[in-house]
């Protein structure tokens, strides 16, 4: 669906979305990440289990909500790819882990 | 058409009364002010709750226990009526001690309130942490919390879906509901009451102000002087979460939808809705302690709302006496006394007369001191 247009060259970083290694470029924002990936979801909504895909990009629909480094519901499109960030897609309710 | 009876006020207690003279074949116009007004009833924590409360006034501990009786009962007629689903769980409350002193320090507390009541079998019990833990298997407790009072019929609903639910039975019932219908003034013509709205006018033998921390101005025009001041309240609500919390706690439950809502400060800051950081820091502090995960929690909202606070914190219902017709209900617990409010207080209304039981909640007790 969604494509990056240039090669960041010396500028790639790897992330991690649920332990696959992903290519993004330094400074990109999160959200166009989750964006180009294949599956085109990022979570699925906690009352209804439907999927859902990053939408306003600019921090009001909070459709994006996604685990950034093991921190809940985090709005992807307000965050920064850093190398090595690890992300998981949240499926419906988290747990409230101990 | 005109109307037996004006309610002015629609937050969650106008709300109730207005539903249950509705119920009782009176054609009834709840007047509601603007969202520019202070609303308490939007901005409450959802307890349908006894425990701990009615020190020094044993008749409140009475009236919560008769509202908390109706409570089932009241929310399976609103629900099949308007659709609505409340949310109301009635399987008990926690309220978290933390060290060997909390836990002593609120026995005692419950004890002598218990001792002043006289009226049967307490509500609650303590209960060690053991006891807690088994209670409480998916949340892993803070190594101070010392164990719990539990009462057994506390309890709690969705506060919104609640107040909801009340304009829309209003509706279904026959009854008015106009919003942005703030009153300026009320006045006796002939045995009728006149309630002045931008613009408009309107007319009707009997009229009840529950108009919040609105009403004493109003209440004033009709021989009433009501003492009330606000009291700030702070809440903070996170991310949903799997179920993990099953009974509610005073200042910590989970809603049916999974969102923790931790509450609430008490705060003399005058009509400021405000929300600091030094309020969600304290109350995020006190929450961890009970239960360390949460520190990992996403907060989504922090809202401030003002409480109905009169000079000992319980309610006013009184029927003036220089102008009688005119009715006035204030309290800061419309939740938990909205069941009261639908059906006993609409009643008593409607019959011209409140009951002796409601004589302890005149706001003359208010007067004593000045005479003296």
């Amino acid at each position: 669906m969604f494509r990056k247009l240039h090669d960041p060259g010396p500028q790639a970083v790897t992330i991690f979305i649920d332990g696959r290694s992903v290519s993004a470029e330094a400074g990109e924002n999160l959200a166009a990440v989750l964006l180009r990936q294949a599956e085109g979801w990022s979570r699925t909504t906690t009352v209804t289990q439907s999927p859902r895909a990053p939408y306003c990009m600019m921090g009001v629909c909070f459709e994006c909500l996604t685990e950034v480094d093991g921190v809940g519901s985090v709005q992807a499109c307000l965050t920064t790819v850093r190398d090595g960030m690890r992300i998981s897609r949240q499926l419906g309710r988290r747990v409230l882990s101990a | 058409m005109r109307p037996d009876i004006i309610v002015v006020g629609g937050g969650t207690v106008g709300a109730a009364i207005a539903y249950g003279l509705a119920g009782l074949k009176q054609r009834v116009t709840l007047l509601d002010g603007s969202d520019g007004d202070f609303r308490a009833a939007r901005a409450n924590f959802g307890l349908v709750w006894l425990q701990g409360k009615g020190m020094g006034l044993p008749a409140y501990q009475t009236l919560t226990r008769a509202s908390i009786a109706l409570w089932r009962d009241f929310t399976t007629e609103l629900e099949s009526l308007s659709g609505a689903g409340l949310d109301y769980e009635n399987t008990g409350g926690l309220f978290f001690c933390v060290g060997e002193d909390g836990f002593d320090k609120r026995l005692s507390q419950l004890q002598r309130l218990h001792n002043q009541w006289d009226g049967g079998e307490p509500d609650w019990e303590m209960i060690d942490r053991a006891a807690l833990e088994k209670l409480l298997p998916k949340a892993r407790l803070g190594r101070n919390v010392s164990g719990a009072s539990f009462g057994r019929l506390d309890g709690h609903a969705n506060p919104l879906k609640l107040l909801m639910a009340l304009h829309q039975g209003i509706v279904l019932r026959g009854g008015t509901v106009r919003s942005n219908a703030a009153v300026s003034k009320i006045e006796r013509v002939g045995s009728d009451f006149r309630a002045t709205l931008d613009g408009e006018q309107i007319t009707a033998p009997r009229i009840v102000i529950a108009a919040g921390l609105g009403s004493a101005r109003l209440a004033e025009q009709v021989g009433l002087v009501v003492p009330l001041r606000p009291q700030r309240g702070q809440v903070l609500v996170t991310e949903r979460f799997d179920p993990f919390l099953p009974l509610p706690a005073s200042g910590l439950r989970q809603t049916a939808e999974g969102t923790v809502m931790i509450g609430a400060t008490q705060e003399e800051t005058g009509f400021d809705v405000s929300t600091t950081s030094d309020a969600a820091s304290r109350l995020s502090q006190k929450t961890v302690d009970v239960v360390p995960a949460l520190a990992g929690a996403t907060l989504v909202r922090q809202w401030a709302g003002l409480r109905v606070m009169t000079p000992d914190g319980y309610p006013i219902y009184a029927q003036s006496q220089s102008h009688p017709g005119a009715f006035v209900a204030l309290c800061h617990s419309g939740v938990t006394l909205a069941a009261f409010h639908a059906r006993d207080l609409a009643s008593a209304i409607l019959d011209g007369a409140l009951p002796t039981s409601l004589t302890p909640f005149h706001q003359r007790r208010f007067d004593v001191s000045q005479a003296a």
